[in-house]
């Protein structure tokens, strides 16, 4: 009956581990973790720690960002499908030209996730920090 | 217990657009009084009221709307209730509200919605929109909602093996099509602007999230819109052309990570519009006119598909070959859609209904779609949060 909030997550991937919840029911592991199994609903989930790698699935270069995040802009959205099987948002940390110059060729290119803290907006829940995924290509 | 027939009576909605003198209640005042002056009611006839708004706090520093609303369009102290779910907002205000007619709780009742987003400025109506994204996960990466659907068509381009530019120059014929209509319509955003849109045309605007760029996008809008709907005989006696609300369909879903590779099949909307053909006993073939949820034009496409209306994976080519046209299989947004007329996002959803109720009672001159005797409205609200389906037949 483990939880994990979002600060312990955050905490975690600060330092550079991607943790969830892995039920205990139909073993599928949850992340980012939630408050009940993603996919059959149990509560019975125990905390688990992820590889942080996986496969970008997906992205976006987002060139007109909402307010309170206009400093950060440009930026690269992405969607990753991670090696234990869930799929976690975050930015990929390329140039947006050079993502959409890439384009199909960016997908399927393999990450490895850690976290960037960045200062709170004023509409964003924790309000002392904010901490973004950023997913690194892994060189082969 | 037996359920009642539900119906639609007049039907309201203001010009989409910018409206920086209107407030929230004056949107919605403009699209009642005109669906109240086609009902043939009086004002104490109406037992309730449904409202849809999505971001009255952010846009205009207002919440609890409704005893206001009531005040201002003089229904004294009838129930309010004011609904949020993002751009489905008075799309489920109104399944609510034909609900409760259904069940016998009111006779007569009005749903409507209004926003402000135009007047709101680009960077706070982009947050506003954004708020309706997961509000923990996905926010932090500062994704809105050009970047929800920047991330879907990619996953639809490599899902079904299709090149990024063929792609773009597929979902371009989506907004030229919705541009051609809401030229046409006065009420709409655009009217007498971009109907002769083409593909080049199209392809050059600036882009905003990648592979969307600006005439992918829907506008930011002010406005407001309104409907009354009533039981089938009260109906019968009051006007000459009831609509008839034949079934409504609702399904939720979770944030666009937690849904993974079912994201583009949209399983959510797929369930709330069986719900709605179930209950009205017909099959997606059997609809002739759609009122589509095409914030973007990807989204169009995604939702031609999981409505049933074409297989997965056809929904871009339907498009680019004319079958969501005139004189294609079906005909989708006559009205412009949210591309051509406007996206007030509250009063988004009564719009669907007041364009299909006025189609079917051949009174909207400015794209009739001749025969059509079923329409389908289509709201997503949020970034796949919540679905929500109606189905209109014509009165025989």
């Amino acid at each position: 009956m483990a939880v994990i909030t979002f600060k312990e997550y955050f905490d975690a991937l600060l330092e550079g581990k991607l943790v969830g919840l892995k039920c205990q029911d139909c073993s599928v592991i949850t992340c980012p973790p939630k408050n009940t199994c993603n996919d059959c609903g149990s509560y019975n989930l125990e905390k688990t720690t992820l590889s942080g790698r996986g496969v970008i699935m997906t992205f976006t270069s987002t060139y007109i960002p909402p307010s309170g995040y206009e400093k950060e802009a440009p930026f690269v959205i992405g969607m990753v499908k991670l090696e234990e099987g869930p799929w976690i948002i975050g930015r990929i940390d390329i140039a947006p030209g050079k993502a959409d110059e890439l384009s199909e060729k960016l997908i399927g290119r393999e990450v490895e996730v850690s976290g960037k803290e960045f200062p709170s907006e004023q509409f964003y829940p924790d309000k002392d920090r904010r901490v973004v995924p950023i997913f690194k290509m892994i060189d082969k | 217990m037996k359920k009642r027939n539900v119906a639609v009576l007049g039907v309201g909605q203001t010009k989409f657009g910018s409206h920086p003198d209107k407030s929230l209640a004056d949107l919605f005042a403009d699209a009642f009084k005109e669906a109240f002056e086609k009902s043939n009611i009086e004002k104490k006839d109406i037992e309730a009221l449904y409202y849809g708004n999505f971001n009255g706090e952010l846009t205009d520093g207002s919440a609890n709307m409704g005893g206001f609303l009531t005040d201002e369009v003089g229904l004294g102290m009838i129930p309010a209730y004011r609904y949020e779910a993002a751009c489905a907002s008075s799309q489920v205000a109104f399944r609510e509200a034909t609900r409760a007619v259904a069940a016998g709780y009111h006779d007569i009742v009005v749903v409507g919605g209004s926003e402000r987003l135009h007047s709101a400025g680009t960077a706070l109506g982009t947050r506003a929109l954004a708020t309706s994204v997961e509000g923990i996960h996905e926010i932090t990466t500062g994704l809105g909602f050009p970047g929800v659907f920047g991330l879907v068509a990619r996953l639809y381009a490599k899902e079904y093996n299709i090149s990024i530019e063929n792609l773009r120059e597929k979902m371009a014929h989506v907004s030229i099509k919705n541009h051609k209509f809401g030229a046409r319509n006065p009420k709409a955003q655009f009217y007498q602007k971009m109907g002769d849109l083409d593909v080049e045309t199209v392809l050059s605007g600036r882009m905003i999230s990648s592979p969307l760029s600006l005439y992918d996008c829907c506008p930011m809008t002010d406005g407001g819109s309104a409907a009354i709907v009533t039981t089938d005989k009260i109906a019968e006696d009051l006007i000459n052309k009831p609509v008839y609300v034949l079934g409504t369909g609702q399904a939720s879903g979770g944030a666009l990570f937690r849904q993974g590779a079912n994201l583009i099949k949209f399983e959510p909307r797929r369930k709330s519009s069986q719900m709605a053909y179930k209950e009205a006993g017909i099959k997606p073939d059997d609809v002739d006119v759609v009122e589509i949820h095409d914030c973007f034009t990807i989204a169009e496409i995604i939702a031609t598909e999981a409505l049933g209306l074409f297989d997965y994976g056809k929904g871009a080519d339907a498009a680019e070959q004319g079958e969501t046209d005139l004189g294609g299989k079906v005909v989708v947004n006559p009205d412009g859609g949210l591309i051509g007329k406007g996206h007030p996002v509250g009063a988004t959803g009564t719009s669907q209904i007041y364009a299909l109720t006025r189609i079917l009672r051949d009174e909207f001159k400015s794209t009739s779609v001749k025969g059509a005797e079923i329409g389908l409205t289509d709201t997503l609200g949020g970034d796949f949060g919540t679905l929500c389906n109606v189905l209109l037949g014509r009165g025989r």
